[in-house]
């Protein structure tokens, strides 16, 4: 059912991450490596402190290793200025989270058009955009409500759309489906798969779900910061 | 545009919080306002002093006088284009308690006296009329306006440092050049007074409060002063002479520890503007630390955080602070009303307004500084996991 082509999207060369507490250094990710084909859609699992979301924001670029080499797309993102990164991440990574991280102010459609005011679309092009975002999510008819007027998988729907509006090359999402009830998750794991598969989309997913992480061609177990 | 909408949207999300903040700011800049106001109303002499105007009075004190033989003596001195008099009056109007009735009254040489303070302009009938009635006053235009005297009105006066019951009719009301001008006070013949003491009090006759004089060059005003002075110096009633500003500052300075008290509270509250604001600020920006992470992983910079933080804080500030100025401008005409006579000239002056709002623009600047520098410095990582 993979629908990968073979060739490396990310590769995670001999990476080592540390955080510091005071002064006491704790080790979260030690020499690791991988590497995920070109529509792959990969399920990171393990304990709480596994390293999974530590890996999952450095492949997405919003963390940087100790050593070793990060490379999406063939881009050594580990060497970026900050401000280049931003750029990049705006341009090929979208983001799913936990708690959808939607902004309360901000309707649906505000939320989702958000990525694309970053770029040089007109307001025209932005909303053609998210109109369709919107639509392949399935939440046309709710673009003018605010978070608090929809559901959590509602919310999550929109903060899918939010990832794909700048049609990225890479999602990663941070356990998805972990602030859902089953019946969202299943929702959104499907979404998740479609996206996969009819856009070949290439997903890097943190769950401590087995149905969620079932739903991916491959799963890596993290446990100490190595790969078990 | 986008930051524009999301910090109006930012600033509504705690209305109430939003608004007491607003109140805040606008009260204290409002109170910082005001007593600028007061202390610039309490200068106001000093500002409205004339260039080419000279004071000379008793060398120990405002309150001693001095000979009015001294008159054609003073205006003999190379300089002094022309010379007149005054004498503090005192008294009572109607119940002395009431502030309102408290009015400046001073006795004038009539022939002279308006000739010196053209910024009193009297119109020229009028003018006549007072000079040929020795009993006659003329009043300001505020005063008149205040406590409701008309042209043919008598005022009585019960006097204190000059004894008894004394009546002056208006013959005059004199309007002022321009907003500086004080136009509460009563003036009227000092030959009147004169007369009147040498009857009641012989002995206290043919004493001047102080004399005014108007020199032909400003930059000859030491030399006048030192020419004056060096003439009594040995005399019993020495005199003091300098310009009309130093004299009216020599009023202020007597309020000295008053006024550096309410500048004291003005500089006060700035601090308090800054600690309401910062405080909503840093809370704000606390509760919403991981939406700026999420900005900052979708791709938004540094500058776009700085401009959501920068932006609320100076809303706020502004909308604070130009409520503040608005609500100073009654505060003044408050003042003014309340204390007529006492402040008789109250204006929020230009650069009142320009402090002020400087102050308001400040703190939101400043406000926005711990909560912007936090926020961009912050990983995005740990902003994640911030609890929002």
């Amino acid at each position: 059912m993979a629908t990968s082509n073979g060739r490396a999207m990310i590769e995670v060369k001999n990476v080592t991450k540390s955080y510091h507490r005071d002064s006491i250094e704790i080790p979260v990710l030690r020499d690791l490596s991988i590497q995920v084909p070109e529509g792959e859609f990969l399920a990171l699992m393990g304990p709480s402190g596994s390293g999974k979301t530590t890996l999952l924001n450095l492949i997405a670029g919003i963390d940087r290793p100790d050593r070793g080499e990060v490379l999406v797309g063939g881009t050594d993102i580990g060497t970026m200025g900050e401000s280049d990164l931003a750029k990049w991440r705006s341009s090929h990574v979208g983001f799913i989270f936990q708690f959808y991280n939607l902004l309360p102010v901000l309707t649906a459609f505000e939320n989702v058009e958000l990525p694309l005011l970053l770029t040089r679309l007109s307001k025209g092009e932005r909303k053609a955009r998210v109109d369709l975002a919107l639509k392949l999510v399935g939440l046309a008819e709710r673009m003018s409500h605010y978070p608090k007027q929809l559901s959590g998988g509602q919310e999550q729907r929109v903060a899918i759309a939010r990832a794909i509006v700048t049609d990225p090359t890479v999602l990663v999402a941070d356990e998805p489906t972990g602030d859902l009830d089953k019946v969202s998750a299943g929702e959104i794991m499907e979404l998740l798969e479609r996206l996969n598969k009819e856009f070949g989309k290439t997903i890097v997913m943190v769950t401590h779900d087995p149905r969620a992480a079932s739903k991916a061609h491959k799963v890596m177990n993290l446990d100490k910061g190595e790969l078990v | 545009m986008f930051v524009v909408k999301l910090v109006l949207k930012n600033a509504l999300r705690h209305k109430l919080r939003t608004i007491l903040t607003i109140l805040g700011i606008a009260i204290a800049v409002a109170a910082f306002g005001f007593i600028r106001t007061i202390v610039t109303a309490w200068s106001a002499g000093v500002e409205a002093s004339a260039e080419n105007r000279m004071i000379t009075r008793h060398a120990v004190s405002f309150i001693f006088t001095l000979p009015y033989s001294y008159r054609d003596q003073i205006a003999g001195i190379q300089g002094v284009e022309e010379v007149s008099y005054a004498n503090w009056f005192g008294g009572n109007y109607k119940d002395a308690s009431d502030w309102k009735n408290f009015f400046p009254r001073v006795a004038v040489d009539p022939d002279t006296y308006f000739s010196l303070y053209p910024e009193y302009i009297v119109p020229a009938d009028q003018l006549e009329a007072f000079k040929r009635e020795r009993n006659s006053c003329i009043v300001g235009a505020k005063l008149a306006r205040e406590q409701g005297f008309k042209l043919g009105d008598v005022i009585p006066i019960e006097g204190d440092i000059f004894p008894g019951k004394w009546e002056f009719t208006v013959r005059g009301i004199y309007e002022g050049k321009d907003k500086t001008a004080d136009e509460t006070q009563m003036f009227f013949h000092w030959n009147y007074l004169n007369e009147r003491i040498k009857e009641l009090q012989p002995g206290r006759e043919g004493q001047i409060g102080w004399y005014v004089l108007k020199v032909s060059n400003a930059t000859d005003m030491t030399r006048v002063a030192r020419a004056v002075d060096g003439l009594y110096e040995n005399s019993r009633a020495r005199t003091k002479t300098e310009t009309e500003k130093e004299f009216q500052q020599s009023f202020v300075s007597m309020s000295s520890s008053i006024i550096t008290s309410l500048k004291a509270a003005s500089y006060l509250i700035i601090g308090i503007i800054l600690l309401v604001l910062a405080n909503t600020i840093v809370m704000a920006a606390r509760e919403r630390m991981r939406e700026y992470a999420v900005l900052k992983t979708i791709g938004f910079k540094k500058s776009h955080i700085i401009g959501l933080i920068g932006g609320e804080s100076m809303m706020i500030a502004i909308i604070g602070g130009a409520i503040g100025l608005a609500l100073t401008f009654p505060a003044a005409g408050a003042l003014a009303a309340a204390f007529p006579t006492f402040f008789p000239i109250v204006n929020v002056e230009p650069m009142t307004i320009v402090f002020a709002s400087a102050i308001a623009l400040l703190a939101g600047i400043v406000a926005a500084l711990f909560p912007a520098s936090r926020a961009v410095r912050m990983k995005i990582a740990d902003g994640l996991r911030s609890l929002g």
